[in-house]
């Protein structure tokens, strides 16, 4: 029952795109799944594709703040990219700032993000 | 609150026993809420709330049930939602209600942001069970 979120390694970055409403073991997968990742290819930056997402509550907030630490201990930078307008007025509104999570727009400036912190994602 | 659960008809429901029930119920909220003409920032907050507090139903309740309805009154149309479960209840329920505060690893935000993400909420809980009743209003 339990699907999981493919985590592709594009050059030096992990890319992760949701693209579907996700239960809470797959939230909880997926978390496992990169910190093993980072680890097994040594990759230096990590994007998590957010756009497909209709709402972010507190677990899969929870999730993006904790990847972002956790990555970052072991050596990678992680950019949540494409959150839409009303999920960030949403989380803001829940209580969740999501203080320490880098964002960017989409995809593309993601990556440009990751360069300028020094990881070229080629 | 008014007793809206008693005039949302005809009403859906959503039996929650395990998280992909959970996801189930906030898809049936927002088709609800999409249906009822509410805006998407309106509609975002609201399952929002709905997916804090199906979770909570079935993290501390043990599962019970959610039932949802379109709404309207004085002229205004909105969306129902209640979470009933026969868990242990909630002890002290204005703590529970604090930001941060939680019994368990939680961040203690659900309780507390699904009320500030919806326009009424109500609370009753004790040994027999918590039930959870919030509306979001089209504006
Ligand atoms: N349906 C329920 N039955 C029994 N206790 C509940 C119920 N809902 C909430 N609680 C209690 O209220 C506390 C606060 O709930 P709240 O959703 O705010 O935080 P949390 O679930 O602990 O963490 P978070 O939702 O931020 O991950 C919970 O820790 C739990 O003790
Ligand atoms: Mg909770």
């Amino acid at each position: 029952m339990s699907d999981r979120v493919p985590v592709l390694k594009i050059g030096r970055v992990l890319l992760v795109s949701i693209q579907q409403d996700l239960e809470d073991q797959m939230v909880m997968d997926l978390q496992d799944d990169l910190s093993r990742r980072i680890v097994d290819t040594g990759a230096k930056g990590v994007v998590i594709d957010i756009s497909a997402l209709e709402i972010v509550d507190s677990f899969v907030g929870r999730m993006l703040a904790d990847n972002a630490s956790v990555s970052r201990l072991l050596g990678a930078e992680t950019i949540v990219v494409g959150m839409r307008p009303a999920v960030a007025m949403t989380l803001v509104e829940l209580g969740l700032s999501l203080k320490g999570v880098r964002t960017a727009l989409n995809l593309e400036r993601g990556l440009k993000l990751l360069r300028r912190l020094g990881t070229d994602p080629a | 609150m008014k007793d809206y659960g008693a005039s949302a008809t005809p009403a859906e429901t959503v039996q929650v026993a395990t998280s992909g029930d959970v996801v189930t119920a906030r898809q049936m909220v927002r088709t609800l809420a999409q249906r009822g003409g509410l805006g998407l920032v309106h509609q975002t907050k609201l399952v929002t709330a709905a997916s804090e507090l199906g979770r909570n139903m079935l993290v501390y309740g043990g599962g019970g049930v959610v039932r949802a309805a379109a709404l309207s009154d004085a002229g205004r149309s909105g969306i129902y939602v209640e979470f009933r479960d026969e868990g242990p209840g909630i002890p002290d329920v204005e703590l529970a209600l604090t930001d941060g505060w939680t019994s368990g690893n939680g961040m203690g935000l659900g309780l507390s942001g699904a009320r500030r993400l919806v326009d009424e909420f109500d609370i009753a809980s004790g040994p027999e069970g918590t039930t959870v009743r919030i509306v979001k209003w089209a504006r």
